[in-house]
């Protein structure tokens, strides 16, 4: 099975340790992910570094996110009517399937069977080309990476770098295999951009649509602004009589000031560019320059959800920078395609199950050693670990399997008195005497052998404290040991 | 920086030298050129790329077109051409309507020296003509112009901060994927 097949399959919950255990064994891949990962991990801190007031910055990109969030229909009802004035035509999309099947209805409209496409986050979310390829349209990727990524028939494993799990020999392979067939190309990425570059000019002159996503969206004049390096996002919202982006709802903030903000915040996060070589602000039609007609579509699917969520909430202000990927252990080891999602890394696995349920990723919130180093870098100051324990205690509360729920509730049961509790280690100090080998136990029996998997037990001590006070001072003295030996306060409470 | 006193921005030689310096560091190649003299610039900077058909926007300065007889350009107006006849340019000249220092920024927003977005995005060669009197020191400074061009002209802005590029491949950077492959700048006095 292809990832990409793997990865659309929804509907059962997504296994995230099966997957990283099969990450792990490539070495290829870990190899990869390793040296892109460190490379852009310093080139952030440099340009970060730069910046004499990036904590003062990022705490005013959090507070103005936060109050677009919380004041979110006025905003997007202001950014509807600005952009409409302007000449755009704004639509609702509450789910992927409405999504597609409106930009396939405008490909129709206008007899267009190929597109091309600026990367976007937005329209990976929603399956775009392949609703799209249902409906007879062959939608075009037009970034590098992206492009690799459709010609293999994979997915994206990075937010800002998707065919970064690549090296050079591979994507050779990949054009050699499809735009550059019975061609001699050698891995020189020099070579293998100009080959991109050729197949995709004569694209970009003959297409009758564009489609992008939208960095972020100005409510005061109706702006989506769009950022990029290649130029292929130039030609999209350029060169095609009509384009359509799709936005996500909480990309909207309320003044094109907030968008300067953002936009010293977003290039250095992201690829430690002091700017993206090209950044558009899209504002309606101009007569003469550009499309003739603009769409842009709302997209909601499932960020209401997120939204309606008090703690997990600032998920939202995620501007899709990527630097939490990069510094993050478990993300530079395991790369993208292990979470399952098109957001991967700690800002997926706690966006993911609020965007998509808990029913299909509650495994997502446990990928995570809550080092914090992610929420270190965040320019929008989404604390990323509180925001894990929390859906961590939501996936228990809303997922756990019942004998775990029953194991944890005889174990809070047995806390919640000395004298229980005092039971519950005489009865494991006999349990325990089979598998106790070299002083740990090492494997525990079915059911919880999954358990020890990972992880060595001590045994329950010989004797404990509690029983040596009362063995030299006699059980009367018991209940004036000290606080903090063991002794739970309030006996019942749950 | 702060609205009120005007500044003699001229004389700002600190925000110059870091616009220069950032364009610079960004790939992008700075001449600065004295005012009556962007023309034999231009014609020096044609012939140094080989460019045998130069597209200029309508509105384009007269003094900033390369002429004389010993110039062998031809200078192809850009009344809306097709992505087509855009692609049979070798270079694209163009103004803008402001700069910024701090992010080593040209911003176009369809002014008649700006051209459309596409004049100076299909042709391999971009050169850009900046008066240093069009540098804003920071993005905080410059989006109140912008702001000004969106909300009143309902114009199309671009910030080019540097030649097109991509790191996609092991994070190696190519220049020049599907927009100019050279920016060059020209810094005239105000």
């Amino acid at each position: 099975m292809s990832r990409r097949q793997r990865r659309v399959s929804r509907g059962r919950p997504h296994d995230f340790p099966a997957a990283a255990r099969e990450a792990l064994e490539d070495e290829q891949l870990r190899a990869n992910m390793h040296r892109a990962t460190r490379t852009i991990r310093a080139r952030r801190a440099a340009a970060v570094a730069e910046l004499p007031d990036f904590e003062e910055l990022r705490e005013q990109a959090r507070r103005l996110k936060d109050d677009a969030l919380d004041r979110l229909d006025e905003v997007l009802a202001q950014f509807e009517a600005a952009a409409t004035a302007a000449g755009a035509q704004v639509h609702h999309a509450a789910d992927a399937a409405a999504a597609c099947a409106f930009v396939a209805g405008i490909a129709a409209d206008h007899g267009v069977t190929e597109l091309v496409k600026m990367k976007s986050l937005a329209t990976d979310e929603i399956c775009l080309d392949a609703a799209l390829a249902e409906a007879g349209v062959d939608a075009v990727e037009t970034d590098l990476a992206e492009l690799i990524v459709q010609l293999a028939g994979d997915t994206a494993s990075h937010i800002l770098v998707p065919a970064v799990h690549y090296s050079r020999g591979q994507i050779r392979d990949i054009f050699r295999r499809t735009i550059a067939r019975g061609r001699d190309v050698s891995d020189d990425p020099n070579e293998l951009a100009e080959v991109s570059r050729l197949y995709l000019r004569e694209r970009f002159l003959r297409a009758g649509m564009g489609v992008t996503g939208g960095n972020v969206a100005v409510a005061e004049t109706g702006t989506v602004c769009v950022l990029e390096n290649e130029g292929n996002g130039r030609m999209v919202t350029t060169l095609p009589p009509v384009l359509v982006s799709v936005v996500g709802i909480e990309k909207v903030v309320p003044s094109l000031d907030d968008l300067g903000l953002l936009l010293r915040l977003l290039p250095r996060s992201a690829t430690g560019e002091r700017m993206s070589s090209y950044v558009s602000l899209l504002t309606g039609v101009t007569p003469g320059d550009g499309p003739r007609e603009y769409h842009i579509v709302l997209l909601d699917n499932g960020r209401r959800n997120a939204l309606a969520d008090p703690v997990g909430r600032q998920a939202l202000r995620c501007i899709r920078c990527s630097a939490c990927l990069n510094v993050c252990p478990v993300y530079t080891r395991v790369g993208g395609h292990a979470y399952g999602s098109i957001y991967p890394g700690p800002i997926g696995a706690i966006l993911t199950p609020q965007l998509w349920g808990m029913e299909e990723h509650a495994k997502l919130p446990f990928a995570s050693t809550l080092c914090g180093a992610c929420a270190e870098v965040c320019p929008v100051g989404i604390d990323i670990p509180g925001v894990l324990l929390h859906l961590r205690a939501r996936a228990v509360r809303e997922q756990a399997p019942a004998p775990e729920k029953a194991v944890f509730g005889a174990a809070a049961w047995a806390f919640g008195s000395p004298r229980r509790f005092a039971a519950a280690q005489r009865a494991g100090r006999a349990a325990e005497l089979p598998l106790v080998r070299g002083g740990l136990v090492r494997t525990l029996p079915p059911p919880l052998a999954g358990w020890s998997e990972g992880r060595d037990l001590r045994p329950v001590a010989r004797e404990t404290f509690r029983e040596w006070w009362s063995r030299e001072r006699g059980p009367q003295d018991a209940a004036s040991a000290p606080r903090g030996a063991g002794e739970p306060r309030g006996e019942e409470t749950p | 920086m702060s609205a009120g006193v005007p500044e003699s921005r001229p004389a700002d030689r600190a925000v110059l030298d870091l616009f220069a310096e950032r364009l610079t560091a960004a790939h992008i190649e700075v001449r600065r050129v004295a005012g009556g003299g962007v023309a034999a610039e231009v014609s020096r900077v044609c012939a140094e790329h080989g460019v045998r058909r130069l597209g200029v926007p309508p509105g384009l300065p007269a003094c900033w077109r390369p002429g004389g007889a010993d110039v062998i350009v031809d200078v192809v107006e850009d009344h809306e051409l097709s992505p087509a006849e855009l692609d049979t340019l070798d270079a694209a000249l163009t103004g803008c309507s402001l700069a910024v220092a701090e992010t080593g920024s040209l911003v176009l927003a369809a002014g008649s020296a700006d051209g459309r977005r596409a004049l100076s995005l299909v042709p391999d060669v971009y050169l850009c003509v900046v008066r240093e009197d069009q540098i804003e020191p920071d993005l905080a400074a410059a989006m109140a112009p912008i702001a000004t061009l969106i909300k009143e002209n309902g114009r199309p802005v671009v910030f080019v901060s540097g030649p097109s590029a991509t790191s996609d491949i092991e994070l190696h950077r190519v220049e020049g994927v599907h927009g100019p492959r050279r920016l060059i700048v020209l810094l005239v006095p105000a």
